[in-house]
């Protein structure tokens, strides 16, 4: 008789409950739990006070963190392949899923030098522009690739130096809170990936309207779903990204950036 | 001729105080109505509602301007579609062509768009002389550049038009925001219409007439006049696919709602709060003039303004001492007047605005700091101020007041002046003043605003990008980064 | 009159003032030089630029015939006419203040003199006390010395100020006016730091330049002595003059002097008392640009004497 595992949540570096006490049924078998508005606003807080000790990481760190979280996929990779399911296509999933992260991985130490810039401004002064990340970042799965859409958008959004909350996918939420588990093994500090699960329509309004998320990842949402997102994201103007869902590029990353643009006189 | 030295004390005030300068505005000739510019012509509106614009200095009326109406929107959408076809498909050097044509034409008509710029908003000639136009002509003349070296901006991609850009402007800095707005519309490929402030209409019909002196294509750019009606109007027509604006955070969060779910692409440039942070070890003297240039500039109406001066406690007092006996040196007056440091506030509704929120910094128990100076019986002005004792709560330190107000704060710590700075929902810009090179990128490091100024302030550049974080809005405008919000990659 | 500050440790003091931001220095000194003055005050500031004007001869080749001549025109500038002042000072190398002295008696401009081994300070602190002493003997009124740039540069601010000292005590009843040689300090700091360093020496006068090194005065470097004279009259409540020499040729740049004594140090330092401005051939461009207000017409160099 196997010893069967419970999900859980993860807010801030912990695997728990939610505190609604609440569970669905996804896959008919596996009781999920079923996050709360309450949860939301722990997993935002938990982001939240993450959000100023990653982003000041240096990027080399933040890139041998990411590329731990693709070692540590990868050594689940049976466990993450029999979860979507099995067969190629699960593996072809898990394999994309591993290498998003090694791509962006690279990434986090050549940002800059790619988006950033000096400019020759017509005065006596030295300016440049650089991206930093934009904060807390919301990240909605996908359904149809629920581990390889939701590390598509979490690794650029992790490599600029943001934090984040995510949503499990509705219908297929267990490759992401076992993502979670690998996550919580990849030295990844408490708080900067939280990882709910529950109904999109619970959760969703109470994301997009909540005033201290800065950025969400519309990727993985349908039509009307964008709509209500986006009119609630105006409460605090949050970025809404829509970036194609199947776009891998520094563009992307960037779109979970903000850029700084800094003058100083040049004198003796 | 002997003088005595009360007698050339009272003779140096008059010399240097009173010495008028006045602009010569007999080269500049203003229509008495405005049409709108719709497919490369001046057109009559269909829309017969007029309204007035006025010099804010004496509220003498300049000109009469249409209030379009959606059938005029309509048609300036339909012309900027139609022009979209074969504006974006023209040779790129050719479209760099036009747009250096008509950064030479402004560079040309200068004096004339200081003029008018001055006259319409109420900016002091010196501002909009040295500051508005020449930046004008600049960033046509860089994004002209542009036009045909898109791939290098943006390697190993393609960058698309996105069609046409419905843009709406403010009042502050009428011909440079529109500047700002068409530059990159245009060398990315897309055509314009353009919606310019309903107190500031007249620049943007100088513009006009300079598209059309530059032969552009018609219907490349589009200007309808009009107030916030016809703005929303440009921003929900369903052929404009890509909406930019510069305002009031409170506007800017209704347009977010208004094109939510259509899928056009939006940036905004939205208001601030910024903090103008100060050290005891900073070069005081400069630190005052980046205090007055960032606060009293263009009469305060300026959204990355540093209206809340962090001052360290240590030199809190002579610096206070410092900058109040350099706000008596402060100008008020006549804004066609070279010599004008304070020009007239750009509206009776704006006045009323600034005057209802430093009644409230005196009810909350701010003190209220003004130089004697004269002010004009017609027209709307507003002394430059300054408020110490001021909390972190009151609303003179938090809601953006868009006048000459400054609210001043006190710090003890870097850590406290990092927090205090970033307490605002706001996070245009900020200013640092210190002589510690470290301190200075410790600092620009933590400033949560996309523009940040160590030690000078309120400088500008179109090869320097310029947009908020939090509810300062998203995008940028000026540099390499400004085209990313007019075209789509593949 | 000031009493010297007897200060220990100059050198760490000397540190410790607060620097000057060059861009934003040159940047506020640009915009006040915009600032126009028209017609009916230009008359006005043209006449002050006239009183505050040390007008100046210090080549090698001086005689008296010379100085006769200059003293003349600083006398009357323009023959004729008296509605034009006489301007604040004459300006010599020490051998020559005995024919101001007679050239200019009766008159009420005054002597000034050179002194303290003109124009590099490199000599004997007591060569330089005994030319003063010497100098005043002679009839200067003001004396106007460098100081040593080259202790200044090397950190040795004790000799520069102790120099000062002795030197205005040398001085007695004369003004003493300090240069600074600007031109060869190098930074906006160091000049605040040389400016600090005479006014607490006790420095009548601060001086940019002695007219021999380039660059000699600007209107940022003014600025920035200005400035350090607001601040040291707040703190110590002694008010400093500003003198600026060298390169000042038109009436154009001499208005720009003005304007930014007006904003920086305000309408009480608009007098001879407080400012003066040195120059050689200043004179007759302000003279002209006079005659230019009140005839409406461009003028000639012809009708101008070449003193």
């Amino acid at each position: 008789m196997d010893v069967r595992k419970t999900y859980k949540l993860f807010v801030n570096g912990e695997f728990v409950r939610s505190e609604s006490g609440r569970a669905y049924r996804p896959d008919g078998a596996v009781n999920v739990p079923r996050g709360s508005r309450k949860d939301l606003r722990d997993a935002v807080r938990a982001a939240r006070t993450a959000f100023a000790a990653w982003s000041g990481r240096t990027a080399m760190n933040r890139g041998q963190i990411l590329y731990r979280a693709a070692e540590m996929l990868d050594g689940r990779g049976a466990q993450f392949v029999e979860l979507l399911g099995g067969g190629t296509r699960a593996r072809r999933e898990l394999d994309q899923a591993v290498e998003t992260f090694v791509w962006y991985a690279g990434w986090t130490d050549k940002l800059s030098q790619v988006t950033g810039t000096v400019n020759p401004v017509a005065g006596p002064y030295f300016n440049f522009t650089i991206p930093e990340p934009t904060g807390v970042v919301a990240i909605v799965a996908p359904e149809d690739d629920p581990l390889a859409g939701l590390v598509r958008r979490l690794a650029p959004a992790l490599c600029g130096g943001n934090t984040v909350v995510a949503l499990a996918a509705e219908s297929k939420p267990l490759p992401a809170l076992t993502l979670a588990e690998v996550l919580a093994t990849s030295d990844l500090p408490a708080g900067v990936v939280n990882v709910l699960s529950g109904q999109r329509k619970e959760l969703l309004p109470w994301l997009a309207a909540h005033m201290d998320v800065n950025a969400i990842d519309a990727a993985g949402c349908t039509t009307d779903e964008i709509k209500a997102i986006e009119e609630s994201a105006a409460g605090n103007v949050k970025r809404v990204i829509k970036v194609d869902e199947s776009e891998r590029s520094p563009q992307l990353i960037a779109a979970f950036m903000e850029l700084k643009t800094v003058w100083h006189p040049i004198g003796v | 001729m002997a003088i005595t030295k009360k007698q050339s004390e009272v003779l140096a005030k008059q010399v240097f105080e009173y010495a008028p300068a006045p602009e010569s505005i007999d080269h500049v000739k203003i229509q008495p109505h405005y049409g709108l510019f719709i497919g490369g012509k001046m057109v009559a509106g269909h829309s017969k509602k007029r309204f007035p614009t006025i010099n804010p200095a004496n509220e003498r009326e300049l000109s009469e301007v249409v209030e379009a109406d959606a059938v005029d929107v309509d048609r300036a959408v339909k012309a900027a579609s139609k022009a979209f076809d074969e504006w974006s498909r023209l040779s790129p050097s050719r479209r760099a062509r036009y747009i250096f044509r008509i950064s030479r034409l402004i560079q040309e008509r200068s004096r004339e768009l200081a003029v008018v710029e001055t006259m319409d908003g109420g900016k002091p000639i010196k501002e909009s002389r040295d500051v508005d136009i020449p930046l004008s002509a600049a960033h046509f003349f860089y994004y002209a550049g542009w036009a045909d070296k898109l791939e290098w901006a943006f390697p190993n991609r393609k960058p698309r038009p996105l069609g046409v850009a419905g843009q709406v402007i403010p009042w502050n800095f009428p011909l440079l925001m529109l500047a700002w707005k068409i530059a990159p519309a245009l060398a990315a490929g897309n055509t314009v219409v353009l919606k310019p402030a309903e107190t500031t209409p007249l620049s943007a019909m100088v513009f006009a007439e300079i598209c059309m002196q530059a032969e552009l294509p018609p219907g490349v750019v589009n200007v309808v006049t009009g107030a916030g009606k016809t703005g929303s109007l440009v921003v929900s027509h369903p052929d404009v696919q890509k909406v930019a604006f510069t305002g009031s955070t409170e506007v800017g969060k209704l347009i977010q709602r208004a094109v939510a779910g259509t899928g056009k692409h939006l940036t905004l440039e939205l208001g601030g709060k910024a903090a103008n942070i100060v050290f005891e070890d900073a070069p005081l003297d400069q630190a005052v003039e980046g205090i007055v240039n960032g606060i009293y500039f263009n009469q305060g109406h300026v959204c990355c303004a540093g209206s809340r001066l962090l001052v360290q406690e240590s030199i809190a007092e002579p610096l206070l001492e410092k900058l109040k006996r350099r706000l008596s040196t402060l100008r008020l007056g006549d804004p066609l007047d070279k010599n004008t440091d304070i020009g007239a506030i750009n509206s009776r509704a704006q006045l009323e605005k600034i005057q209802g929120l430093v009644e409230s910094g005196l009810e909350e128990g701010a003190e209220l700091y003004q130089p004697e100076c004269e002010i004009p019986e017609r027209g709307f002005w507003f002394p430059p101020s300054l408020f110490t004792n001021v909390s972190q709560s009151y609303r003179i330190a938090r809601e953006e007041i868009f006048g000459p107000v400054l609210s001043v704060l006190t710090f003890r710590t870097p850590n406290e002046a990092v927090e205090k700075a970033n307490n605002t929902p706001y996070g245009l810009s900020a200013g640092i003043w210190t002589d510690k090179g470290s301190r200075i990128l410790w600092m620009a490091e933590r400033m949560r605003a996309g523009v940040v100024w160590a030690n000078t302030f309120n400088r500008f550049d179109p090869t320097s990008p310029f947009g908020g974080y939090k509810e300062s809005g998203f995008g940028r405008e000026g540099g390499v980064h400004g085209l990313l919000p007019y075209v789509e990659l593949n | 009159m000031a009493t010297a500050l007897s200060l220990t440790h100059l050198g760490s003091l000397m540190r410790g003032v607060r620097s000057v931001d060059e861009v934003g220095a040159d940047e506020r000194a640009a915009s006040l030089a915009k600032r126009s003055i028209k017609k009916s005050s230009k008359l006005w500031a043209l006449d002050l630029a006239i009183r505050c004007m040390d007008l100046t001869t210090l080549e090698g080749q001086d005689t008296p015939g010379k100085v006769a001549a200059l003293c003349a025109k600083a006398v009357r500038p323009k023959a004729g006419d008296i509605t034009i002042p006489p301007v604040a000072a004459v300006c010599v190398y020490p051998l020559r203040i005995a024919d101001c002295v007679e050239y200019l008696r009766g008159s009420a401009v005054r002597v000034a003199s050179v002194a303290t081994a003109f124009p590099s300070g490199q000599s004997f602190t007591s060569i330089k006390v005994a030319e003063t002493e010497q100098a005043v003997r002679a009839g200067a009124q003001e004396i106007d010395m460098v100081i040593d740039r080259g202790a200044f540069l090397s950190g040795d601010y004790q000799r520069v100020y102790d120099e000062v000292v002795a030197v205005k005590e040398a001085c007695g009843e004369a003004h003493l006016k300090v240069i600074l040689e600007t031109g060869e300090l190098g930074t906006y700091d160091a000049i605040r730091r040389a400016s600090i360093l005479s006014m607490a020496a006790g420095a009548d006068f601060i001086k940019t330049s002695t007219g021999k090194v380039q660059p000699a005065a600007t209107l940022p470097v003014a600025l920035v002595m200005m400035e350090t004279i607001r601040d040291f009259h707040r703190e110590t409540g002694r008010a400093v003059g500003f003198k600026a020499a060298g390169g000042i040729r038109t009436a154009k740049q001499a208005i720009a002097y003005l304007v930014v004594t007006y904003e920086t140090l305000g309408a009480d330092w608009m007098t001879p008392e407080r400012l003066r401005l040195g120059a050689s051939t200043l004179l007759n461009d302000v003279l002209m640009q006079i005659d230019k207000e009140r005839t409406g017409a461009y003028q000639s160099p012809d009708y101008f004497t070449i003193d």
